[in-house]
C-alpha cells in the first residue's frame, strides 16, 4: 500500500528545487499566519510520529541496560532474528528479479493490457495484511485445497517457516516493481535500442544500460522492501502458528512479550525493529539525495 | 515465445526480451497473488448466498464494519487537514529541521506496525506519557474506539503529505504573482489558486490513507483493547474465526475486505490519473 503514495511522490524527487516563497509578496503569508501553521503542523507531528518513537526507546531501557540486553540475546529472540533475516533474505531478491522483469516488460514494450496489469501488480498493497495470510491458510492449510495432499507427504507450509515466507512475499510483492516502472517508462528506450542496434545482447544491454540508470530507484525499492519484509506482522501472525523459537519473527515476538506483560523486553526488541526504521529512512534519504543528484542536469552534462 | 508475441501492439521491435520477461511476470503474479487470492472466491462459493449473508451481516461484525469503515473515514480526513498543513510547511517555510521532519515524515512506512501499536498503547494508557494527561480530562483514548483512530492516524499520515507535497512544489510561483497583480487577496489566491490545484492530490491521498487505515490491524490490535461490538475492527474478526477453526467465517467476511479493496484501488486509480492531468494543467513538469 505504501508504495502507491510513494510512487506518486518519491520517483523522482524535485526537493531539489530551492525556492524562497518567502521573498515574493505575492507567495508569502503575514508572519503570525506563517507561525500559527507551522506551529500546528509541527505540533501534529511531534505528537503523532515522535512521541511514540521515544516511547519506544524510553520504555525499553526503563529497567537498564543489562534488561535490555538480555532480552536481545535470549534465546527465542535470537531464534526470531533469525527467521525475519531468512524471510527477508528469499523475499526481497524474488520481488528483486520479478520486480526488473515486470519493469523491462511494461516500461520498454507497447502491449495489449498494459494498465490492467500494472492495477494487478498493485493489488498485494491495497488488501489487508489479515486476508493476504488468510489465502495460504486457504490453500496450504489443513482444511486447504492442497492440505490432505501435504500431509500425506509429511510436508508443513501453513505454521512453519515455508508459511512465513510465501506471507512476506506476498505483502512485499510490488515494492521493487512500482519503484522501477516509472523509473524505466520515463527513461524510454533509446539508450536500450542504441546498444542492440550496435551488437549488444539482450543481458549486456541490460547490464551496462539499463542497470547502471535505474540503480538508484533500485536500491530505493529494495530498502522499503526489505523493510517491509522485516516488519510485517498481520499476514505473518496469521500463517505463523506462534510458536516460540520454531515460527516466530521478530514483530510477533514483540507480541508475544507484550502479551505476556513483559514490557521491557518486548519494548528492546522493538526498539532493535525501530533502529531498523530509523536506518531505513537515514538510507532511503541518501539515495533519494543521490537520485536527485544523478537526474540533475548539470551532473547528466558533465556525464556526457 | 510466439503465444505472448502477439500481444505487443508495436511492430518493429528492436529490444529482446519480451516473451521471458511477461511470461515471468504473469507466471509469479498468478502464482503468489492471484491464485491464492481466487481461493477467497471459491471458498465462499462453498456456501449459499443465505449463509454468506447471515455470516457477513451478523450484529458483531456489523458492529467492525461500523468501527473499521468509520474511524477509517475520521482518520483519513484528520490526516488530510494536517497532511496538507505539515507538506504546505515543508514547502513552503524554511525552519531548523526541515530536511529531518521530511525524512521522518515517512516513519510510518517503515515502522512495524506492532511497534507502532505498542508504542501508542504505552503513550496513551492510563499511565502513559499522553494519557496520564487526558484522563483526568475524562478522554479514555487506549482501549477505546478513540484508540483506533490514533493508531489509524499514525499509519495513514505519509500518504497524504507524501500526494500533496510534489504537487505543491510544481505550482509555478507566477500563478500566485499573476493574481497578486490582479488583486487577489492572499486568502483568496490561496483558495482560488492554490486550493483547486491541490484537490486532485488531496482527495488521492485521503483514498490512500482510507484505504490503508481499513486493512490495518498490527498497529490498532494492541491499543483497541478489542471489545465485542464496542472496539473489534473487522481484519480482527477474521482473526477471530480463524482461531475458532471457522475458516468459511473467516473467508466470507474477507471476500467483503477485498470487495472494498477492489474498489478503492479503482479509486485511487482513477483518482491519481486525475491528479496527473491536472497537475500538468497547471504549469507543473510534465515527466
Amino acid at each position: 500500500m505504501a508504495e502507491f503514495a510513494s510512487s506518486v511522490a518519491s520517483g523522482i524527487p524535485s526537493a531539489s528545487r530551492h525556492r524562497d516563497y518567502q521573498a515574493s509578496p505575492a507567495t508569502r503569508e503575514v508572519p503570525w499566519v506563517r507561525y500559527t501553521l507551522l506551529t500546528i503542523a509541527l505540533g501534529f507531528f511531534a505528537l503523532f510520529l515522535l512521541m511514540p518513537l521515544f516511547a519506544v526507546f524510553t520504555e525499553a531501557l526503563r529497567k537498564g541496560w543489562s534488561v535490555y540486553f538480555a532480552a536481545l540475546v535470549e534465546p527465542d529472540a535470537l531464534s526470531a532474528m533469525r527467521l525475519t533475516l531468512l524471510a527477508a533474505a528469499i523475499a526481497v531478491p524474488l520481488n528483486l528479479v520479478f520486480g526488473v522483469s515486470a519493469a523491462w516488460a511494461i516500461a520498454k514494450f507497447e502491449f495489449r493490457g498494459k494498465q490492467f496489469l500494472i492495477t494487478l501488480i498493485d493489488l498485494p498493497f491495497s488488501v489487508s495484511p489479515v486476508v493476504a495470510g488468510l489465502i495460504y491458510v486457504l490453500i496450504f492449510g489443513a482444511q486447504g485445497w492442497f492440505g490432505s495432499w501435504l500431509s500425506d507427504h509429511d510436508i508443513r507450509i501453513i505454521f512453519a517457516v515455508p508459511g512465513i515466507v510465501l506471507a512476506t512475499i506476498f505483502v512485499t510483492f510490488p515494492f521493487i516493481a512500482r519503484e522501477l516502472i516509472p523509473l524505466m517508462e520515463a527513461q524510454g528506450r533509446d539508450e536500450e535500442e542504441a546498444a542492440t542496434v550496435l551488437g549488444a545482447s539482450g543481458w549486456q544491454t541490460f547490464w551496462r544500460v539499463t542497470l547502471p540508470n535505474v540503480k538508484w530507484g533500485l536500491l530505493y525499492g529494495v530498502i522499503l522492501c526489505n523493510a517491509r519484509a522485516m516488519g510485517e506482522f498481520g499476514a505473518v501472525s496469521v500463517v505463523s502458528g506462534h510458536i516460540r523459537g520454531l515460527t516466530n519473527t521478530l514483530p510477533l515476538h514483540v507480541e508475544i512479550l507484550y502479551n505476556e506483560y513483559n514490557f521491557a523486553a518486548a519494548f528492546a526488541v522493538a526498539s532493535l525493529l525501530a533502529l531498523l526504521a530509523l536506518i531505513t529512512l537515514a538510507l532511503k534519504t541518501h539515495v533519494e539525495w543521490r537520485q536527485t543528484a544523478a537526474l540533475s542536469p548539470e551532473s547528466r552534462e558533465q556525464a556526457t | 515465445m510466439p503465444t505472448l508475441s502477439h500481444l505487443i501492439t508495436r511492430r518493429h521491435q528492436v529490444l529482446p526480451g519480451f516473451g521471458l520477461t511477461l511470461g515471468f511476470t504473469l507466471v509469479y503474479l498468478s502464482l503468489i497473488v492471484l491464485l491464492p487470492l481466487s481461493a477467497v472466491v471459491f471458498k465462499t462459493l462453498s456456501l449459499s448466498f443465505a449463509q454468506f449473508w447471515e455470516i457477513v451481516t451478523a450484529p458483531r461484525v456489523l458492529a467492525s464494519y461500523k468501527l473499521s469503515f468509520g474511524a477509517s473515514l475520521l482518520a483519513a480526513g484528520i490526516n488530510t487537514v494536517f497532511g496538507a498543513l505539515l507538506a504546505w510547511s515543508l514547502v513552503r517555510y524554511r525552519f531548523p529541521g526541515r530536511k529531518l521532519v521530511d525524512a521522518l515524515v515517512d516513519l510510518p512506512f517503515v515502522l512495524p506496525t506492532a511497534v507502532a501499536g505498542i508504542a501508542l498503547t504505552a503513550l496513551y494508557a492510563g499511565n502513559g506519557w499522553l494519557g496520564k494527561l487526558l484522563e483526568p480530562l475524562g478522554i479514555k483514548v487506549a482501549f477505546t474506539p478513540l484508540g483506533v483512530l490514533v493508531a489509524l492516524v499514525f499509519i495513514g499520515l505519509p500518504f497524504v503529505v507524501r500526494t500533496v507535497q510534489p504537487i505543491l512544489e510544481d505550482i509555478e510561483l507566477e500563478l500566485e504573482e499573476a493574481a497578486t497583480c490582479l488583486g487577489a487577496h492572499r486568502w483568496q489566491i490561496i483558495r482560488l489558486v492554490i486550493l483547486p490545484a491541490l484537490t486532485p492530490a488531496l482527495l488521492t491521498g485521503f483514498a490512500l490513507a482510507f484505504a490503508r487505515a481499513v486493512g490495518e490491524y498490527g498497529s490498532v490490535i494492541f491499543i483497541a483493547g478489542n471489545l465485542p461490538m464496542v472496539s473489534e475492527i473487522t481484519p480482527l474478526m477474521i482473526i477471530t474465526k480463524l482461531e475458532q477453526y471457522d475458516y468459511t467465517g473467516a473467508t466470507a467476511i474477507a471476500l467483503v475486505m477485498l470487495a472494498a479493496s477492489f474498489i478503492l484501488l479503482l479509486v485511487i486509480n482513477s483518482l491519481q490519473g486525475w491528479s496527473a492531468a491536472s497537475s500538468s494543467s497547471t504549469g507543473g513538469r510534465k515527466s
